[in-house]
């Protein structure tokens, strides 16, 4: 009697689970196998943008999907016209840039755009009030002139000839979000643009998804759905990607390396100018010794470091400019060479001591490397590094924290640190350089000071003149192999799997930031299927 | 009662929030540096300056405080640095669906947690009970964070039954009762199992031990039917351990939310808490916390009013 009640209940509450289970499963999971349509794509992204405002940085360097800037990039990262007509005209000495733009094109809610909507951006961008991180991008910029509806005009405070390649960021709407807080307003999360897609929904720490512009001045895209799922733990987005949940994501060599024999998924390898270096501050009497900083140069082994820890995927760096690239100076490499580095510190006076580690007048060549806590991959090169360097009787004290830990320090001790920015050289070489900016913010790390590199550095921005300026990097690159004040390790390549369902992708080169449109979604609304 | 509990609630929250703010102001994450993230690392320290002027952060911690708290009281909670958007937006958009997940979860682990508490309290020792137990400590050590992998291994690799993640299906935006209802499942299962040993080990304890208790025997003795006195004697007075177990899960079931959220990227508030913990978002850390504190309170309260049905000996103003 009473077991028998237990059970009833026992059943009811099981029938119950059993039934809330079933329903759960009944509608068949369509999103597996092959037979998914074509318009539409699920991709994994590992990092969520904080905002969808372009007036507060998102989208600065191009590849925004919701919004177009004057000007785009092409897969070979060369400059085309987007809102503009053209490529700008370029006057005063490389002080004024004229854009006539594109006609006929209106944003998504069907207003046309014109030229008051670059005005407005540009203008609300370098207010003071506006929360914008990337602001000092646009230092060289004096005004913004509208002189019709279609020509607008921007006034430099000085030439700067990479100037054009910052105009790729979008284009925000006058109407829209000139009319409300431009920090927290509304138009930061349900943004409006002239882009290929529009945004439909924004989960935060979801996903993202866009349905595609019918009337997009581009022609519109043949993926009517995309989605971009946020999921910041790498296994998990492994494991959803494999589960046919996604249809690409972005992974490390590692877990990348798991669906190498996947018939329907292949890996794509996005070449970068994403390079890991250790800062050697000028402060510090072992790393601001130059005997010390070259035999470091030598000691590492840069080879070992892609083979062991990136698995291949990724190069030796030299500086900043990858090996590959047309600004790269040749004949600056500098191969792995123990004895050499040990040679220059035993000519130095640097002495061996009993601990192994040397020392000259007392001081031991000994120093902190911090790390950022929880990034697997800088890990492991402080770690290497700090093994190459004892081989040569340098200790490097390996240590980890937050930024807000190792920014009090970063004045006398080593960082590992990381970077990249292909649209220009300018953007990495001088804020990494300049001995202007030395200790100001992240910038300038090493606090690096050479008048031959400064002169080089503004020489080479003033003047648009493409083999003036190829001579300049060509000169600051042999520089900083003769002093360098970064020891640079790798240029990391970015790894993306992708199902089969879409042919011909491709990647673009990739700065050290992961955007949300980079990867082979960077041109998703050229997509075609494969059948 | 409930009227004076709340009273004091008022002091408590007062002194969470003026605590939360300490504490921020204390830890080492720079709400500037969160705030611009990677584009930080190359901005300028003039840039760097003005932000934190626009943002407020460069004022003294007792000014930011009472500002905030005016503001709240008249219903304005402010702006949320890190998520860009209005504090009462955030919190709008997300409370739901938290909510939800808890609620089913916790509903889950109370009914499963009783019924199987009950069965492996009536035969102690029994292979049920020892069964019953030995899952119950097994679930009580593994951390929900590991429970969430297995089941998204086990539900959406292994079986491909359920989705690994999300609210709705990741390619579609619409979202439906069904698809909700699918997406819900594995989260509320991990976060009920999670919480379930605790219901199961005191129920069984509980009504283990009236079993053994005087009433129980005089009850039986007088020939009442074994259902009657299990339901009416046993069971009445081994869930009152439960019934205050009920209010004290709330702070670990807010932690277990947490983490569960996380792993099937649940837009709850949770993840939101995490990422204003981290950028030392005050508007929303305070927000956040007064609503974490109000539940603890409110579920205190609740387990005090149903003890107080359950067993009349205890009076309401105890």
């Amino acid at each position: 009697m009473t077991s028998r009640s237990i059970r009833r209940v026992a059943a009811t509450a099981l029938a119950a689970t059993m039934a809330l289970t079933a329903a759960a499963c009944a509608a068949p999971n369509e999103g597996r196998g092959s037979t998914k349509p074509t318009d539409t794509a699920v991709v994994g992204i590992a990092f969520e943008p904080e905002t969808l405002s372009p007036l507060l940085g998102y989208g600065k360097d191009g590849n925004s999907k919701i919004f177009d800037g004057l000007l785009t990039h092409d897969a070979e990262m060369r400059l085309q016209p987007a809102l503009a007509a053209a490529l700008p005209d370029v006057t005063d000495g490389g002080r004024t840039y004229t854009f006539t733009l594109r006609p006929g094109v209106k944003f998504s809610d069907g207003t046309p755009f014109t030229a008051d909507d670059v005005v407005f951006t540009y203008d609300t961008i370098l207010d003071e009030k506006t929360n914008n991180a990337s602001k000092a991008e646009l230092d060289a910029l004096d005004t913004v002139e509208k002189k019709d509806d279609r020509t607008v005009v921007f006034h430099l405070k000085y030439p700067y000839a990479p100037f054009a390649e910052r105009t790729v960021l979008p284009i925000a709407p006058r109407h829209l979000a000139g009319k409300q807080d431009v920090n927290t307003g509304p138009f930061t999360t349900h943004p409006v643009g002239t882009g290929p897609y529009v945004l439909t929904t924004w989960s935060k720490g979801e996903k993202l998804t866009f349905t595609a512009n019918p009337h997009y001045w581009g022609g519109a895209p043949k993926v009517k759905h995309l989605t971009m799922a946020i999921i910041k733990d790498d296994d998990i987005r492994a494991t959803r990607l494999r589960s046919g949940d996604l249809d690409g994501a972005i992974l490390p060599p590692e877990l990348a390396a798991t669906f190498k024999t996947d018939t329907g998924r292949r890996t794509l390898a996005a070449k970068t100018f994403d390079y890991r270096n250790v800062t050697l501050p000028s402060a510090n009497p072992v790393t601001g010794d130059r005997a010390v900083r070259r035999a470091l140069d030598l000691a590492v082994d840069r080879q070992a470091m892609v083979k062991g820890i990136l698995s291949g995927a990724g190069k030796p760096a030299y500086g900043p400019v990858p090996t590959d690239s047309p600004w790269f100076a040749k004949g600056t490499e500098r191969p792995h060479d123990l004895g050499k580095a040990q040679q220059i510190l035993d000519e130095a006076g640097w002495k061996k001591g009993p601990d192994g580690v040397r020392a000259k007048d007392g001081q031991r060549a000994s120093f902190t490397l911090w790390y950022l806590s929880g990034d697997k991959l800088r890990q492991e090169h402080a770690l290497a590094f700090a093994s190459d360097a004892k081989k040569a009787g340098i200790e490097a004290k390996v240590e980890s924290g937050t930024w807000e830990a190792i920014e009090p320090n970063m004045k006398q001790d080593a960082v590992l640190a990381g970077g990249g920015s292909p649209a220009d050289p300018d953007f990495d070489q001088y804020l990494l350089l300049h001995s202007s900016l030395a200790g100001d913010g992240f910038n300038n790390m090493s606090r690096y000071a050479s008048k031959t590199v400064d002169d080089q550095l503004v020489a080479a921005r003033r003047t648009d003149d493409h083999q003036a300026r190829k001579t300049a990097y060509d000169t600051i690159q042999r520089e900083l192999a003769e002093d360098p004040a970064y020891i640079f390790l790798t240029h990391v390549d970015h790894l993306y799997v992708v199902d089969d369902r879409w042919k011909d992708l491709t990647t673009q080169v990739e700065p050290h930031d992961h955007g949300l449109a980079s990867g082979p979604w960077w041109n998703a609304e050229d997509w075609q299927p494969a059948k | 009662m409930t009227a004076r509990r709340a009273l004091t609630a008022v002091p408590v929250l007062l002194a969470v929030t003026l605590g939360v703010f300490a504490i921020a102001a204390a830890s080492p994450f720079d709400p500037v540096r969160a705030y611009a993230g990677t584009a930080g690392l190359t901005a300028s320290q003039e840039n760097l300056d003005q932000l934190r002027h626009n943002l407020g952060v460069d004022r003294p911690l007792l000014t930011r405080w009472w500002d905030w708290l005016t503001s709240a009281l008249t219903g304005d909670l402010g702006d949320s640095a890190s998520l860009r958007a209005p504090v009462s937006q955030v919190i709008g958009e997300r409370l739901g669906w938290s909510v939800l997940l808890c609620a089913l979860a916790f509903a889950l682990a109370v009914t499963i947690g009783t019924l199987l508490g009950v069965l492996a309290a009536r035969r102690r020792g029994g292979a049920l009970d020892r069964a019953v137990t030995a899952t119950a400590y097994v679930l009580e050590a593994a951390p929900p964070y590991w429970l969430g992998l297995l089941a998204v291994w086990l539900g959406a690799l292994k079986l491909g039954m359920l989705p690994a993640g999300g609210l709705t299906d990741t390619g579609t935006d619409l979202v439906t009762a069904g698809q909700t209802a699918r997406h819900l499942a594995l989260p509320a299962l991990v976060l009920a199992a999670s919480q379930l040993p605790w219901f199961v080990l005191y129920v069984r304890q509980g009504v283990g031990d009236a079993l053994t208790e005087d009433p129980v025997r005089g009850a039986r003795a007088r020939g009442l039917r074994e259902r009657t006195v299990l339901l009416h004697h046993a069971l009445r007075s081994g869930l009152l351990p439960v019934l205050t177990l009920i209010g004290s899960r709330v702070p670990e079931l807010i932690t277990g939310a947490l983490l569960v959220e996380t792993v099937f990227s649940w837009p709850g508030i949770a993840a939101a808490t995490v990422q204003a913990a981290t950028s030392v978002d005050f508007p929303l850390l305070a927000a956040l916390t007064v609503l974490a504190t109000a539940a603890v309170l409110a579920g205190n309260l609740l387990s005090d009013l149903l003890y107080g049905l359950a067993d009349p000996r205890v009076g309401f103003d105890g």
